[in-house]
């Protein structure tokens, strides 16, 4: 079946001078003709994956494949790929015409003629004028700018650019047409036409797709196939729909579309409790699993208070258009619907939710570990900090004496500088504070999802890149930067296991 | 005391007409006089009659072309590596190709000449090579820094997306960097090639008697035939002028590049 792959990504990983991880692990295969997103926040890695099937980055390991051959290291001129840029990058020196011919110029073809004694020979050869006068044609014809041949290039408008940039890497037939969000620069009508025009290109000329974007909607609207790519990783592979109804994890959902993000908890055979009521689902997990429950804004039902298994007084009402977006308070939990009906703000109405729009997933984060040392003064150092601990919980009974040495239960002074420990600190315990110097390990926030009570934040150290995922109810921004607190008694300290040394 | 426009170019407008205009006059004048002040076109038919005078501006274009080529071919990649590498000490290296025009030209002249003088023994024997030395040494960083200019601002996505279409790294350099550089090849050429004309001081110091249109006209001055020097002034005047016009014409699709030049 890999020979149906035009392309293949095995294991790639890229890191850059700096140390930087920018893509890890990353398996892909992409079936000719296919249009494939990578859709991730700025940052995720998804423009590096691009630039190393272009060629403008080799990978630092894995290998990549195109229709079964590696091409890992083959520079960009020698890969039948071509690339639509973010900034179009259009020669300022040339017109639209030899913008357009400036591939079919370079390019040699093998063509084959008969000699005089019948035999038949090949010869590698260029593209005659009236060959590209023909194809450039052809290109122009296909972006709809017809006509523009002799225009500089500082005279277009940006979507005008734009289908000259297309026009530019679809002229010479790759095998494979990267974009990297080339809509980026245009504005929402321009962009929402392009879209429709770049299926419809990709559907006429058969040539396959692969499209960079952090627009959700743009990859939902286009692809055959979505990438959602967070922080170098690859978090899901599908189609637009199961992307968007069988998110795999709560930063795909939250990330694809509006959701509502709860924790939960599995109480029986395809039941599960949230938001303080308990609803029938079809996902299957042991009884007794913590769970991330996701309910998409349009999968509840507003019905008669007390009829749906959820009950709650509207807080506010806004009109999107196609729809009504209502906040409804329900007890501590906030939950977002999107209804045709109008609900009343002040009102209590009843919320009903279907099996098949509940989303369980296994949750990623539900306690911080880490593996930390003893100082020479009781504290612990971990995740890049060093906080204070309680010593005397690694040996029951045991006490401090005055110079600071632990005294076990049976009167044993130990000396713990130096001693390995393994740490665990739960989500809730960890607050963040503005202040640098309150906590003891500093970092900055880089992702936060909202759980109808509270919010999951991820705050990642500077220096080791450690993560400490923290569930708490106030309101912070991603990018804050921010010290982490932790209370004593939050942090359990358990000893590891003997080494052997 | 507030100002407008107008009165903020008085300064300005002074200067332009004392030194400027009125000179431009005075030469106008004395070209097309004789020694008596009637009207003539006596010293426009003997610059161009003489061998002397003819051989003195081949000599000049000569040895000006010479040193805008060799500055051309030391500088272009020089700037290249500067502007388009990674280097982290790359504007040390600048700085360092910048400093010499901070030292004072005799100064740097009068080292070159002992250097030469090390080297050679007898300087009086190359005198064109000298020369030629001598005003690359000078000019240098006046081709350096325009190049390097317009090589800093090429977007590397530019370079990738040749690359992508198929070109190889000759190819890119060929078709995107090198017509892309054009307007800092044209205004390094014209800030070499022009002073280079004229500059007869370096001559002068490097033993190279032979005259070029610098030397000419001081020449001139000096044994008082003010008629002949203007003409010779005149017709560098023009000359320049001409150069300016087709350079220009090269750099015309780059307003970047005229707005250096003029």
């Amino acid at each position: 079946m890999t020979d149906s792959n035009i392309i293949e990504l095995i294991d790639v990983r890229k890191v850059f001078d700096d140390e930087t991880v920018a893509v890890d692990n990353f398996n892909l295969q992409v079936k000719k003709g296919e249009f494939v997103t990578f859709l991730g926040p700025s940052g995720c890695g998804k423009t590096t994956t691009l630039r190393m099937i272009a060629g403008f980055d080799l990978p630092t390991s894995g290998k990549i494949l195109l229709n079964g051959k590696d091409i890992s290291n083959l520079p960009p001129n020698k890969r039948p790929v071509n690339t639509v840029f973010q900034k179009y990058a259009l020669f300022p020196h040339l017109n639209v015409y030899e913008n357009i011919a400036f591939g079919l110029r370079l390019k040699r073809v093998v063509n084959t003629y008969k000699n005089d004694a019948g035999d038949s020979y090949t010869k590698k050869e260029r593209l005659t004028k009236k060959e590209i006068d023909a194809k450039v044609k052809k290109a122009l014809e296909i972006v709809d700018l017809e006509g523009f041949e002799k225009r500089s290039i500082g005279t277009l408008s940006g979507g005008q650019q734009q289908r000259v940039a297309i026009a530019r890497a679809i002229v010479n037939e790759p095998e494979i047409l990267l974009l990297d969000e080339p809509l980026g620069a245009l504005d929402l009508k321009m962009r929402k036409e392009m879209q429709v025009e770049l299926k419809n290109m990709h559907r006429r000329l058969g040539i396959t797709f692969i499209y960079v974007t952090h627009d959700q909607e743009e990859a939902l609207t286009m692809s055959d196939k979505v990438v959602v790519i967070n922080d170098g990783d690859i978090q899901q592979i599908g189609t637009p729909t199961e992307i968007y109804n069988e998110p795999v994890n709560t930063f795909v959902a939250d990330f694809i579309g509006e959701s509502n993000i709860f924790n939960g908890a599995v109480v029986g055979k395809l039941k599960v409790k949230f938001c303080g009521a308990t609803f029938d689902c079809v996902d299957d997990f042991e009884l007794n699993q913590l769970v991330d429950v996701v309910v998409r804004p349009e999968d509840i039902i507003i019905c008669k208070p007390g009829e749906g298994q959820l009950k709650g007084k509207v807080v506010s009402t806004v009109f999107k258009g196609v729809h009504y977006e209502i906040t409804v308070e329900v007890g501590r939990y906030e939950i977002i619907i999107q209804s045709t009906a109008y609900a009343e703000p002040g009102k209590v109405i009843g919320m009903r939710v279907e099996p098949d729009g509940i989303h369980l997933m296994k949750p990623v984060y539900t306690i911080n570990r880490f593996e930390g040392v003893i100082t020479k003064n009781n504290t612990v150092e971990f995740g890049d900090g060093e906080f204070e601990c309680d010593v005397t919980s690694l040996y029951p009974g045991s006490r401090l004496d005055d110079e600071g040495y632990l005294v076990t239960a049976a009167g044993e002074k130990l000396d713990l500088t130096g001693t390995k420990v393994n740490v665990e600190v739960d989500t809730h315990a960890i607050t963040m504070s503005d202040d640098k110097d309150e906590g003891g390990a500093q970092g900055t926030i880089i992702s936060m999802i909202y759980k109808g009570d509270h919010y999951r934040y991820i705050v990642r150290t500077e220096e080791n890149e450690e993560d400490y995922v923290i569930s708490c109810p106030d309101m912070w921004n991603t990018d804050d930067f921010v010290s982490l607190v932790i209370p004593k008694e939050k942090i359990k300290l358990s000893l590891k296991p003997a080494e052997n040394d | 005391m507030k100002f407008n426009r107008k009165q903020l170019c008085i300064p300005y407008a002074v200067f332009l007409l004392l030194f400027v205009i009125a000179p431009l006059f005075v030469i106008l004048y004395y070209a097309f006089t004789d020694g008596e002040g009637q009207f003539t076109f006596e010293n426009l038919v003997s610059f161009f009659s003489s061998t002397n005078t003819i051989g003195t501006l081949v000599y000049s274009f000569a040895l000006a072309i010479t040193t805008t080529l060799v500055c051309l071919a030391i500088a272009y990649p020089t700037a290249y590596i500067l502007a388009r590498s990674g280097l982290k000490k790359k504007y040390a290296l600048l700085l360092l190709f910048i400093m010499p025009m901070w030292i004072n030209f005799t100064l740097r002249i009068t080292a070159l000449k002992e250097i030469l003088t090390a080297i050679e023994g007898n300087i009086a024997a190359y005198p064109f090579l000298n020369s030629v030395i001598g005003m690359t040494y000078d000019f240098m960083p006046f081709m350096i820094l325009p190049l390097y200019t317009s090589l800093q601002k090429l977007d590397n996505s530019l370079l990738e997306a040749a690359r992508d279409l198929g070109a190889n790294k000759f190819k890119v350099f060929m078709r995107v960097t090198l017509p892309l550089s054009v307007p800092g090849i044209i205004s390094g050429i014209t800030m070499v090639l022009l002073p280079s004309m004229t500059n007869y001081v370096v001559l002068d110091m490097l033993y190279n008697s032979t005259y070029i249109m610098g030397s000419l006209i001081g020449s001139f001055f000096n044994h008082y035939d003010w008629n002949n020097g203007s003409m010779i002034s005149l017709i560098l005047l023009v000359i320049i002028f001409i150069v300016t016009l087709v350079t220009n014409r090269f750099s015309d699709k780059d307003d970047n590049g005229r707005g250096a030049i003029l």
